[in-house]
């Protein structure tokens, strides 16, 4: 087997706070093949946006203390000098946040802000940035591009400047695309166009994406492989058919029976996850969803509160818990 | 009042219902001036945030208000809990209008009228007690329930959930969810009769919101409370409300019972708002879901489109679209009570179909 | 532009004539009599009566208010007691001499003293709170908060009258602070302004400096600041072309805030240095009950104020397309 493209070993990143040391990810592993899109699930807190800033570089050095190994195509990231990570970001490795109006400069022309890119990881003219953004512009659906080449972001609208954040993340061909909840600020009809379009413009140029989203819908209809995470760690990894079809950790249940569904029927009463999420500072030793966990009687009490489980099988569709298989399937039934 | 469809008059006067519905809305509307100019500040528009819309909701039961950012779902429930004033149209509520009623006129309808909001952080002031924040309606409204104020203060936290015990906290000391439940403790101190519920629980977490509205849930079927639950999430929506309303830059375009709503959506919006919700799919024979993608966003509130306000985004537009308004009237072949405002309705039974309309993505 | 312009200049003039109603209206309310400074200490009743006439005091108020401001236009002659040509702020009896021609005589002072003080305090302030900023938490940001915590404490005829002990009398590694006209000796002008630049920009130099810091730590917190940093931006061109950006908004506007302040400080750094500006100018004439020359310095105060808010607010448009295209 060659190695894949982004391969992320035991990654773990603490921030030193004055409350403590905060464990926002904690020997998380995972690997993206170039053309197919990992999905990051998760909730507030779960490590999955600490993650993907971390595979950029993007946390303040000072504060944060990351370990483990991301390898790029083969190159170490850790401890990869600043030159280097500035040389990747924008040109090999993009992202696009959440927030698409705090995320865009106020202060620049759309046009500008894209050319900039190119500009500075091609050494391109002035002239010629521009018509690369006009062309990106075009590629994302943006109509009159050269008009709103020259608009600055408050002229936009929502969907109009998330397509220009798409737009300006992959001017420079990226072989992988991080996407933070690219579309929970935007309504559900953008929601999907958006989604849509990240889905062709994959199919042309062949990228990685990881997507990170609180939205199991989302996973659903954007995702080869889904990475469940919780509390910094990951919990279930697998295909999407597999982690959203026959789920396996107690964690990945509730998620999916806590979400309304338009398909289920509707007097199907929703069955939270029971309690909240642990404070990062003070991550429960053992499997770190126990306290909140329905079968921790079942899978042993010692064992889910000891040892803290690791993914098994090693490969394919995993999950990091106690129970053994048949009694998750009986469950599941 | 506006004109009078076929079948059906715009207010839902479902006949068969329950005999006066609690909360009656009819040819409501609210302006907010846009101001500019030259020299001297004036009025040089209006946002028509709600542009005359007619609804109603019975005790005890949840009316659903869905639609995306801009389309004036939250200035309707502000408008319901007279947190706005109306620039023209009714709010009657236990038959009385209070569309403009005073301050004093509004003392009583306060306590039975509640407001619960999205962000649970900016919602709970900070410097007060969780025990304070949930005591305070009771003090403003000069309420002493048998027992005491502490101790309905305690009893509320308890019915949402939270320790008794956490009485002396601060808001900072909760997380997310905790914090909804603080609001809606707050919410349910006066024995309210309705609750206008603004985004209740899309800030929070996804195992989180499920607990919120549970509790809504509890709490509607063990007290009776009546519900205007504004949300933007589709399925959220169904989960809680006996009737749906969907809204559409100032109007209302589509109003029914859950089930025939979800099932034979008539108006092209909302099949375009339902078929563009992600859904989980796990069932490989259901690989191809229908897809309609609207192509570009909202227009501005400020200059509406003529006639019909969605015809710019639909694909079923024609010359009649834009010159006259289609009103909201009961269609042959729909349920009783199941209203839609179009000219050319979908088909009552929708058949899976992939249809791309934006012009960008073709 | 144009047209923000012309609606921010009528603005200005209606709040100029307002600013002069409300300052003259005032000034009659208090207990000094005009009339008997135009007539000197020896003052026989019948010249006092004189007097007044010819000042236009036996007028009713309104028509004494609109008299003055037809003045500014048209000029004014009192009686026999001086001619005042347009425009005419009022005669001074004090100085024997039209308001406006001591207001332009002394306005080239506290102007070198306040946009210089202004180019030092903006200079090093913002300067010292972006290294600040890009040192959080390191020494030269905690140097920097202590050093602005202290200026930020001080106060101008304190650090004024220290800095004149030991920097001019005993050490002499200053000239003594004095006012040369910029034309006739760039240098001597310089010179004769530093130490009062200086004492006059401590406490707005703290204040710009933890200004400053505190936006740009807000500003390189902003998502669009990661995004740059995202896209492969080097880090110079991060803070210079993005950060820098919002920080210099925040600063231009408490900039506008700032004049009155200002101003204020120059009065107190003339008083402290005895330099004769507009500031000495108006503290005399309290002393001396001179109200013409007092209103004129409220009013000149007051229009610097206004032009340089419209300056300000330009600006802000030019830094922020957001404030320009709506």
């Amino acid at each position: 087997m060659s190695t894949p493209f982004l391969s992320v070993r035991d990654l773990t990143v603490d921030f030193h706070t004055e409350d403590g040391v905060v464990h926002a990810v904690d020997g998380l592993s995972f690997d993206v093949e170039k053309g197919t899109t990992l999905g990051i699930v998760g909730e507030s807190g779960s490590g999955k946006s600490v993650t993907n800033l971390a595979v950029l570089g993007l946390h303040n050095p000072e504060t944060a203390k990351i370990s483990g190994e991301i390898r790029l195509d083969g190159e170490e990231l850790i401890g990869a000098p600043r030159s280097t990570m500035e040389r990747l970001r924008g040109n090999k490795v993009a992202m696009i946040f959440q927030d698409p109006l705090t995320s865009l400069s106020p202060y620049h022309t759309i046009g500008r802000q894209i050319g900039e890119v190119f500009r500075r990881h091609t050494g391109a003219s002035r002239a010629a940035s521009r018509d690369r953004a006009i062309e990106m512009l075009t590629r994302v659906g943006i109509p009159q591009p050269k008009v709103r080449v020259d608009d600055y972001p408050h002229q936009f609208s929502g969907g109009m400047r998330q397509r220009a954040m798409i737009a300006m993340a992959l001017v420079c061909d990226p072989d992988l695309l991080i996407a933070d909840e690219p579309t929970t600020a935007l309504d559900v009809t953008v929601q999907a166009q958006i989604l849509d379009l990240l889905r062709d413009l994959q199919e042309q140029t062949g990228t990685a994406i990881i997507m990170i989203t609180h939205d199991l819908g989302v996973v659903s209809g954007t995702a080869h492989e889904v990475l469940v995470m919780y509390a910094g760690r990951a919990v279930e990894r697998g295909t999407v058919r597999e982690v959203l079809g026959e789920p396996r950790h107690p964690y990945t249940w509730g998620l999916l029976a806590s979400m309304p569904r338009l398909s289920a029927p509707v007097d199907v009463p929703l069955l939270p996850v029971r309690g909240t999420p642990p404070s990062l500072i003070n991550v429960p030793p053992g499997c770190p969803f126990h306290p909140r966990c329905d079968y921790t009687d079942l899978a042993g009490p010692e064992l889910c509160r000891g040892e803290r489980p690791e993914l098994s099988p090693h490969r394919g569709h995993g999950d990091a818990c106690y129970l053994t298989l048949a009694q998750k399937q009986e469950i599941t039934r | 009042m506006k004109e009078t469809g076929p079948a059906e008059t715009g207010t839902g006067s479902a006949a068969g219902r329950a005999a006066e519905p609690l909360l009656e809305l009819s040819g409501l509307e609210k302006h907010f001036p846009v101001m500019g100019g030259f020299v001297f500040r004036r009025q040089v528009g209006r946002v028509h945030a709600v542009d005359g819309i007619d609804l109603t909701v019975h005790a005890g039961q949840t009316l659903g208000l869905v639609g995306e950012s801009g389309c004036g779902k939250s200035t309707t429930g502000r408008l319901v809990a007279r947190l706005l004033e109306p620039t023209a149209g009714a709010i009657r509520y236990g038959g009385r209008d209070i569309a403009h009623a005073s301050r004093r006129e509004l003392k009583p309808i306060r306590s039975e009228i509640q407001m619960i909001f999205q962000d649970p952080y900016s919602s709970l002031n900070p410097r007060h007690t969780v025990g304070g924040i949930v005591r305070g309606p009771m003090e403003v409204n000069g309420i002493d329930p048998p027992g005491g104020r502490d101790r309905r203060v305690r009893e509320l936290l308890e019915i949402v959930g939270l320790n008794p015990e956490h009485y002396n906290r601060f808001p900072h000391e909760f997380s997310g969810g905790q914090r909804q439940r603080i609001g809606v403790a707050r919410a349910l101190a006066l024995n309210p009769k309705l609750i206008v519920a603004d985004e209740p629980v899309s800030a929070l977490d996804v195992s989180i919101q499920a607990q919120v509205v549970n509790l809504l849930q509890e709490l509607q079927r063990e007290l009776g409370i009546a519900f205007l639950f504004i949300a933007h999430d589709l399925a959220v929506v169904r989960h809680f409300s006996q009737r749906v309303a969907v809204m559409y830059l100032g109007k209302i375009v589509e109003v029914a019972d859950r089930d025939s709503l979800y099932r034979r959506p008539r108006h092209p919006y909302t099949h375009a708002l339902l078929s563009a919700v992600p859904e989980v799919e796990t069932d490989p024979a259901v690989e191809s879901r229908e897809r309609i993608r609207l192509a570009g966003d909202v227009p501005s509130p400020i200059d509406p489109p003529s006639g019909c306000r969605f015809r710019t985004r639909c694909w079923k537009a024609q010359d009649k679209c834009a010159a006259e308004e289609p009103p909201l009237v009961r269609l042959a072949g729909n349920r009783e009570g199941h209203l839609t405002a179009c000219h050319f309705p979908e088909a009552p039974t929708v058949h899976g179909e992939d249809v791309v309309l934006d012009p960008a993505l073709a | 532009m144009l047209r923000f312009l012309t609606r921010r200049a009528l603005g200005a003039v209606v709040t100029l004539v307002v600013i002069s109603a409300v300052t003259f209206f005032l000034f009659f309310a208090v207990p000094a009599d005009p009339a008997r400074l135009a007539c000197g200490k020896v003052c026989p009743p019948e010249l006092l009566e004189q007097a007044r006439h010819n000042l236009g005091l036996d007028q009713p108020l309104f028509a004494q208010f609109t008299a003055w401001l037809a003045g500014i236009f048209v000029g004014r002659d009192y009686g026999g007691l001086g001619h005042c040509p347009a425009p005419c702020l009022g005669y001074s009896f004090v100085n024997k001499a039209p308001v406006f021609e001591t207001i332009l005589d002394r306005l080239p002072v506290t102007v070198s003293l306040t946009v210089g003080a202004a180019l030092v305090f903006l200079l090093f302030g913002v300067a010292t709170g972006i290294i600040a900023a890009l040192n959080q938490g390191r020494p030269l940001d905690k140097i920097a908060s202590v050093s602005s915590l202290i200026g930020f404490s001080l106060q101008i005829y304190f650090v004024g009258t220290l800095a004149l002990y030991f920097l001019v009398y005993q050490n002499q590694i200053l000239t003594r602070p004095q006012y040369r006209p910029f034309t006739e000796d760039p240098l001597a002008w310089a010179a004769g302004l530093a130490l009062p630049w200086v004492v006059l920009s401590i406490i707005f130099t703290a204040n710009y400096t933890r200004m400053t810091r505190s936006t740009m730590v807000e500003q390189l917190g902003e998502d669009y600041v990661r995004t740059a940093r995202a896209k492969g931006m080097k880090g110079r061109s991060v803070v210079m072309r993005f950060a820098l950006r919002g920080t210099l908004t925040t600063v231009i506007t408490i900039f506008g805030v700032d004049l009155g302040a200002l101003i204020g400080g120059a009065i107190i750094t003339e008083t402290t240095f005895g330099l004769q500006g507009l500031g000495r100018l108006s503290i005399n004439a309290v002393t001396d009950s001179d109200l013409p020359v007092l209103m004129a310095t409220v009013l000149v105060a007051a229009g610097a104020i206004i032009v340089f808010n419209i300056i300000v607010d330009a600006l802000y448009a030019f830094i922020d397309p957001r404030v320009r295209l709506s």
